[in-house]
């Protein structure tokens, strides 16, 4: 079973054109004793990992109760992940149930543009049942649904010279992901969780899933997606002025 | 290959070498390590847990012992039972950040030395004529003895040939490594997407977590132990010998 998924994937990257690894450039280590150790961490996986592996799916039966953690509201001027430029806008467009919500793609792509949520619905779904690892300690299956990352950008034309992409949010916080992890059948643009809309403390109206990594990379309440030809780990805004690897899969 | 240094009371020279290394390895792994363990001091059984799910122990070390601060929770009806989300409102203590990093440094360099300490010990036969509690270890007579010594108080002298209770320690303690290794590794999202039976191995995620932290008690129980062993058969003798090599007897 492991074998045909990781055939098909690899077939997939193959016809694609696309670079399926993101080995070409490295995650900086800053000059950090801490950051080598998480760069040789990142190196060692990606060498001794096979390519193209799925995270496990479980049954409906092992969903579990689960927790919103981080910002649970973008809208309040009170989280600590409040954003000024960003939070009003959403509590507005929350208050109409994100009928006027779009998010934008932008960056290395041919097509340049916005999907509304009813766009994104049109996309052939995805619905898995996964673990989220959070790097507090604690974990929780649910079932998420959504449309793969890598469908979205292959609509908007992503161009083969695109090396990362990165997540821009109505909170003060982004990050970005290697084309591993942006093609990986399991990262998907999520708008549904347990057969309901992505509540608002899980991150709605949208949130990526980063099976494969901790789950503060599957960044919450996205606003826009940068397709990214070098290395950008969203600078003052990202995990690293937070003090977080920039790798997390561990 | 004979170790003839450890034989005539010298603890050889890889010997002194990987004990240091790992002595900072555990240090590095035990700071750190407690440091994650107090942004969510609950310990869950199975393949899952969160706030919202039961633990089966939760220690007070720090702020987030049971924490208030959780919206009114959201039922989802369609998963086909009863399944709530809860959203924190609390600010947490979390300092995962350079503590998690810092845990993966620790953890590069005790899978290095213990994989160096472990080709030395089996090449030399160090392992397993000193450390391994042999057949003598194996019978309930001779264990029960080496108890009643112990309870005794009767002086000791600092092996080898190492006593029955001492080879267990060492046996134990060297076991964990691996357990160590294994749960820790069982608690990533990529390794374990990569290897799924290192989580079957455990059973689940937070399985794998609550063997973690019990493996990890176990070692600190030994460090103990082992330091308070130290203290009262010589301590200065005992360093010495461990650092430039002396006769320990």
């Amino acid at each position: 079973m492991d074998m045909s998924r990781r055939t098909v994937l690899a077939g997939m990257a193959a016809g694609s054109g696309l670079l399926l690894g993101g080995c070409s450039e490295n995650p900086p280590t800053y000059g950090n004793v801490l950051r080598m150790g998480d760069w040789f961490t990142y190196n060692a996986q990606r060498l001794l990992i096979p390519r193209g592996v799925l995270a496990r799916e479980y049954d409906r039966g092992d969903i579990t109760s689960t927790i919103g953690v981080g910002t649970v509201n973008p809208g309040n001027d009170h989280e600590p992940g409040f954003n000024p430029g960003g939070g009003p806008l959403w509590a507005q467009l929350a208050a109409n149930d994100f009928k006027d919500w779009s998010i934008e793609v932008a960056g290395a792509v041919a097509r340049p543009g916005r999907y509304s949520l009813d766009a994104l619905m049109r996309f052939k779904a995805r619905t898995q049942i996964t673990r989220h690892t959070c790097e507090e300690g604690w974990s929780a299956i649910s079932e998420w649904t959504g449309v793969p990352l890598r469908a979205v950008l292959e609509h908007a034309g992503i161009k083969p010279s695109a090396r990362f992409v990165k997540f821009e949010t109505f909170d003060a916080y982004q990050d970005s992901i290697d084309m591993f992890d942006v093609l990986h059948p399991q990262t998907i643009l999520a708008y549904g969780m347990n057969g309901a809309h992505l509540p608002h403390g899980h991150g709605a109206p949208l949130r990526v899933r980063v099976e494969t990594q901790l789950g503060y990379k599957s960044v919450k309440f996205l606003r826009r997606i940068v397709v990214t030809e070098h290395f950008d780990d969203g600078g003052k805004n990202g995990n690293i002025a937070a003090g977080y690897s920039w790798f997390a899969g561990i | 290959m004979v170790d003839q240094h450890s034989s005539v009371g010298h603890h050889a020279r890889w010997v002194r070498a990987t004990h240091w290394v790992l002595a900072l390895a555990v240090l590095v792994l035990a700071i750190s390590g407690v440091t994650i363990f107090m942004a969510h001091p609950r310990l869950y059984w199975g393949q899952a847990g969160n706030d919202m799910t039961a633990a089966w122990l939760e220690l007070p070390i720090g702020p987030n012992y049971r924490h208030g601060g959780w919206a009114v929770p959201v039922h989802f009806t369609t998963a086909g039972q009863d399944v709530i989300s809860a959203s924190r409102t609390a600010i947490i203590f979390n300092q995962n950040g350079w503590a998690r990093s810092l845990h993966f440094i620790g953890a590069w360099l005790l899978v290095a030395s213990g994989l160096a300490y472990a080709l030395f010990a089996s090449v030399t036969g160090h392992g397993w004529r000193n450390l391994l509690p042999g057949r003598e270890g194996l019978m309930p007579a001779a264990l029960l003895a080496d108890i009643r010594a112990h309870l005794a108080h009767r002086p000791v002298r600092p092996g080898p040939p190492y006593n029955v209770l001492q080879r267990w320690a060492y046996t134990l303690v060297l076991m964990a490594v691996p357990v160590m290794v294994f749960s820790g590794l069982a608690m990533s999202p990529y390794v374990t997407a990569g290897y799924p039976w290192v989580i079957d191995l455990f059973g689940g995620h937070q399985t794998a977590r609550s063997v973690h932290f019990l493996a990890f008690s176990l070692i600190a129980l030994f460090v103990v132990v082992h330091a308070v062993m130290v203290l009262r058969t010589g301590a200065l003798r005992q360093v010495q010998a461990m650092t430039i090599g002396l006769k320990r007897n």
